[in-house]
């Protein structure tokens, strides 16, 4: 134990050099949910894909060898850095990110503590500026249509380029016109659908229950420790 | 109560009854008229079919009994239907005591453990929900091991303890006994949890939850029943520490053994199926048989026989239903089920029949009742603290609700029943009490806990499941979803659920998909096409049913291959889509379901661009074709890029074929002799098959039509170009011709796993320098024989792929001018607009009932 506890505080000393220490506060400010140890273990994690930096760029996340073969890698990478997702504004995208940044993104993903009837509008929210990638407040079809681009050629590898845009353009227009249908506003005859929005965005997630998909463990094994 | 309700079914039921009784009773005088030598024109020979017969009948009953439960809704919607078939066994099993004085049919324990169990484990993991099994596994687990181990050992002790206070009475059993009762008694039965589960329709993670444990606990149970066995055998004072050691090594192979087995024989199984294609009427037995061996092998080696065969079932089902045909897959299921629910139906019913058997009871009611209190208030508190534990890892907490549930859902079946029965009456003294109090256990878990589970569930507002269709959204949306945890915990260097799931699909795509899956079952088996194709159909065939309802489609719904014409749209539309539609419609109307996925497969070997065009509009208009018709997205911003990027495409595979069709020009090809002898035979078949069907095109469009395509088809085969430049040279493009019309009229039938094609593909082109530079049209009177109409309605279709080069073009080919892009685009433009119509026509004279790929009906799978 007191080897733990004396790590604990070389830790804290380590960080308090390289880290602005109030914005790690403000960070757990801004995550709660996470325990100490949690944080202790995401630091390490910031570290190493920073390479003892500061700050995060999108290039350290090439250190990651399992994200290479996501298909959505791109999409992720670039949620870390997006300002929506940071709280910086409505639009753009930072240069690179703080530990607290980086805390507040892998926040979405804690599992909350209340157990919410609807999902929580802020996962909601990352969720979509996932799919919505300029930002007007719209999943368009272009915008869908890429998505299901990376999906379907991760799946299909045997299928060449056009054969899989071919497909992932049907697959979104269908599913467009689905949304469009379940939308709070459906188009009347003759008037067109621009795209997602927002709200028929977290209507089309109402079957999934999120609350229980959203989460991912974060070393939970500390209330073994303790 | 029931008697009533069974009304009119009752009688016939209760003459059936008593005829079986006396069809027994007549075993006496059967042999006397074989005693006169004459010869008998009818003998009865009841003896000769005495056990068959019985077996038979029983079954029949038991299948009766099961129609008269469902005469009435009411009945059946409260009463669980075990829980009647428990009653009316007791009945029959009255009335044939009541003939004979002998309990003659039991539920013997090989009857059970060979013959009625293995078909519902069976069915438990074929249909094992993977995604949901593997996601709760860890709490699966903790319930069904230390769960079990929990319940076994207080209840043994607490009636030890209320045994040794004297309570019982005078009874010959020790600490062992208890021990050895505690731990059959102890485990949740996986067939009373499954027939009442099934119709209280929990929430899919509770129902996992208790089912899971129900199947992965009989790996506790058989060992702590064998350790205790041989415990008593030895009796109390022998055993040593040794021996604890190692029951509890036997624990783990057990376990992990009989998961073993099930394994392997599922790989052996999923092997099998894949090469299936030409025996497709024996491939459903496959199924039953390689997974019942996996049973007995296991059994055979003592260990968990249904962990054995629950984990052949949940390992197999995705690669067989990939395999295996549509047909087969349906066959498959029904079988299955059919067998399960008999089985679970007999099971019931002989456990009621068994009851009544004076023989067997030997009451304590101290012993019971304890036994009773103890099993439900050990299991509530197991709970509990179980999840208690559980609850600090687990995502989705387990609620106080679920964990009543739980608790309560904790049923006891037959499972208990075989095993007590099987107890050595030599080596436990008090075997009788243990298989009444067994017994009692049973009915009351059952009938008591089954009947009041559906009120308790309701009352507490347990979270139910909801059965529904997927939406395509949300099916994109899951998909998704798996991406992006995976690469959250990638990032935040979790080794977490998402995580593991993730390297498990990539695994399983790269490696035992190939081993495992038919190549043609490999190709199409995304999840997400096939909701979309499903929807899509559904959107059809509810848009044409409306337009036959208002008048404006006059399709003729007949299977005659010429009516494919007939159909009229009122509204403008590109032929190709009433053709579709119709092909759609006759197909769906002729077969059990329509296979959007071969239709998928061949619109994908089309690649024509302007044919990819046209499908694309196709399944647009199929997908609800009139309410959205205009739409902002709608792929008319789109379709021009598309075009555009397409053409600079064929450019340059242009230029790259031309450069090298100039080269293999000037080398010289003439390397491979044998194999051009080798191939040519088959080669001029080919060769009259691709140029037969263009016979049957407009002949004014004949020579254009070749001409480009000779020009497309020196675009083709890119990508084997580079591998095989050095062998065979480059006139590969006339090869690819035949070579494309192979695969592609073999496509259109039987899917592309046909080994030939693909292997002799690259020493085919070989052969080409034979065939001169041509046109086909002038090849094409030297076809000797014409071939018959299927073959040329497929070829027709099949020569279109030829056409449309199969590779992206190479990035390297850069250059181009913008004039040669603009001839190139009008070409591609006037090209394939003749041809496309009667292809499609074609492609719908394909013979629907041919090979189909299996998925389109198919059950969940997992990776999404």
């Amino acid at each position: 134990m007191g080897a733990k506890h004396s790590s604990e505080e070389a830790w804290e000393r380590e960080s308090r050099t390289d880290l602005c220490w109030e914005q790690v506060q403000e960070g757990l400010a801004h995550a709660v949910d996470f325990s100490w140890a949690q944080i202790k273990q995401l630091h390490q994690r910031f570290r190493l894909l920073s390479g003892d930096q500061p700050e995060l760029r999108p290039e350290g996340f090439d250190g990651v060898p399992d994200l290479a073969s996501n298909p959505l890698r791109a999409r992720i990478v670039h949620a870390f850095f997006d300002n929506r997702n940071l709280g910086k504004g409505s639009c753009g995208v930072s240069e690179a990110i703080t530990f607290q940044d980086f805390l507040g993104i892998i926040a979405y993903f804690r599992p909350s503590l209340v157990r919410a009837e609807a999902p929580p509008r802020d996962k909601m929210r990352f969720l979509f500026n996932l799919y919505d990638q300029d930002g007007d407040g719209l999943i368009t079809l272009q915008e869908y249509r890429r998505v299901l681009e990376d999906l379907l050629s991760a799946a299909n590898p045997r299928e060449d380029g056009a054969s899989v845009r071919a497909m992932a353009t049907n697959v979104a227009g269908g599913a467009l016109r689905e949304a469009a249908r379940a939308s709070e506003h459906p188009p009347e005859d003759g008037e067109s659908y621009p795209g997602i929005t927002f709200e028929d965005f977290v209507r089309t997630w109402s079957g999934i229950d999120l609350e229980v998909k959203m989460q991912v463990s974060f070393l939970n094994l500390e209330a073994l420790c303790k | 109560m029931w008697h009533q309700a069974l009304g009119p079914g009752w009688k016939p039921l209760l003459l059936l009854a008593l005829v079986l009784t006396s069809l027994r009773g007549a075993r006496g005088f059967e042999e006397e008229p074989s005693e006169g030598g004459s010869f008998q024109v009818v003998t009865f020979k009841w003896h000769h079919v005495q056990d068959p017969y019985i077996i038979a009948l029983w079954i029949l009953v038991a299948s009766l009994a099961k129609i008269v439960f469902h005469l009435s809704h009411k009945v059946t919607s409260v009463v669980p239907e075990s829980a009647l078939l428990i009653v009316l066994g007791l009945v029959l099993g009255g009335i044939v005591w009541a003939a004979d004085h002998i309990a003659s049919f039991t539920l013997t324990p090989t009857l059970f453990f060979f013959y009625l169990l293995p078909p519902i484990v069976l069915d438990a993991g074929y249909f094992m929900p993977n995604r949901l099994f593997f996601g709760n596994l860890g709490t699966i687990l903790l319930y069904a091991v230390i769960g079990t181990i929990w319940n076994a050992a207080t209840t043994g002790l607490s009636l030890y303890g209320v045994f040794l206070s004297g309570l019982m009475g005078e009874l010959k059993i020790g600490l062992l006994d208890f021990l050895l009762f505690g731990s059959l008694i102890a485990a949740v039965d996986p067939v009373a949890v499954l027939a009442v589960f099934e119709e209280v329709h929990v929430n899919e993670v509770l129902f996992i939850i208790v089912f899971g444990e129900s199947l992965l606990n009989d790996a506790v149970t058989v060992v702590l029943y064998n350790v205790f066995e041989s415990f008593v055998t030895l009796g109390g004072d022998k055993v040593t520490g040794v021996d604890c050691v190692k029951g509890i090594v036997s624990f783990f192979v057990v376990s992990l053994g009989g998961t073993l087995v099930g394994v392997i024989f599922a790989f052996l199984l999923s092997l099998v199926t894949r090469f299936t294609k030409h025996v497709r009427i024996i491939e459903p037995g496959f199924v039953f048989v390689i997974s019942y061996l996996s049973y007995l092998t296991s059994e055979m080696l003592s260990l968990s026989a249904i962990l054995a065969i629950t984990f052949c079932g949940i390992c197999c089902q995705k690669y067989v239903k990939a395999n295996i045909s549509e047909q087969s897959a349906t066959t498959v299921r029904y079988t299955m089920k059919m067998l399960a629910s008999g089985a679970e139906t007999i099971i019931f019913m002989f456990l009621g029949i068994s009851a009544v058997d004076p023989l067997i009871w030997t009451w304590n009611t101290a012993f019971v009742l304890l036994t009773l209190v103890f099993i439900s208030v050990y299991r509530a508190i197991g709970v509990v603290l179980q999840t208690w534990i559980l609850n600090r890892y687990r995502m989705v907490q387990l609620e106080t609700i679920d964990q009543v549930v739980m608790s309560y859902g904790g049923l006891r079946g037959a499972v208990a029943y075989a095993l007590v029965v099987l107890l050595d009456e030599n080596k436990v003294k008090e075997k009788n009490l243990f298989v009444s109090t067994t017994l009692i256990v049973v009915f009351f878990t059952v009938i008591f806990q089954g009947l009041t589970i559906k009120p308790l569930v309701q009352w507490l507002k347990v979270k139910r499941s909801e059965q529904r269709e997927p939406k395509l959204n949300e099916k994109l949306h899951g998909r998704a979803f798996d991406h992006i945890l995976s690469a959250i915990e990638d990032i935040s260097g979790q080794i977490g659920h998402n995580y593991l799931r993730d390297k498990w699909s990539n695994f399983d795509r790269k490696f035992l998909s190939k081993v495992l899956m038919r190549r043609s079952a490999q190709k199409s088996r995304d999840r997400i096409l096939n909701v979309f194709h499903e929807l899509n159909l559904k959107d059809a065939i509810s848009y044409v049913a409306e337009g036959e309802r208002r008048g404006s489609l006059a399709f003729i719904r007949s299977p005659s291959t010429d009516n494919m014409v007939n159909v009229d749209f009122s509204t403008p539309r590109p032929s190709t889509v009433e053709a579709s539609v119709s092909y759609l419609l006759r197909e769906n109307v002729s077969a059990v379901c329509l296979d959007m996925q071969s239709l998928e497969q061949r619109r994908r070997s089309i690649r024509d661009t302007e044919d990819m065009v046209t499908h694309h509009t196709l399944q647009q208009y199929l997908y609800k074709p009139r309410q959205e018709y205009k739409h902002l997205y709608s792929r008319h911003e789109l379709t021009p890029n598309e075009d555009e990027k397409q053409d600079k495409e064929i450019f340059h595979r242009t230029m790259r074929k031309r450069l090298e069709s100039f080269k293999s020009a000037k080398l010289g090809i003439n390397q491979n002799k044998k194999a051009a002898k080798l191939y040519k035979r088959e080669r001029a078949q080919k060769r009259r098959n691709s140029s037969i069907p263009n016979g049957k095109l407009p002949v004014e469009n004949l020579a254009h039509n070749f001409t480009i395509k000779e020009k497309e088809l020196e675009l083709s085969e890119p990508e084997e170009g580079p591998n095989n430049e050095e062998t065979s040279g480059g006139i590969e493009f006339l090869a690819s011709v035949t070579k494309d019309v192979a695969s592609d009229s073999g496509a259109g039938d039987t899917g592309s796993d046909t080994p030939l094609t693909g292997r002799s593909s690259p020493r085919r082109p070989s052969a080409a320098p034979q065939q001169p530079l041509l046109p086909p049209r002038l090849a094409r009177p030297r076809a000797p024989s014409p071939a018959p109409p299927e073959r040329i309605s497929s070829a027709t279709f099949a020569s279109e792929p030829g056409a449309e080069p199969e590779h992206r073009a190479l990035p390297s080919a850069h250059a181009r001018s913008a004039a040669a892009r603009r001839v190139h685009s009008r070409r591609s433009f006037q090209r394939p607009r003749p041809r496309r119509r009667p292809a499609l026509l074609k492609l719908a004279s394909l013979p629907g009932s041919t090979e189909l790929p299996p998925h389109a009906l198919e059950q969940e799978e997992t990776p999404l």
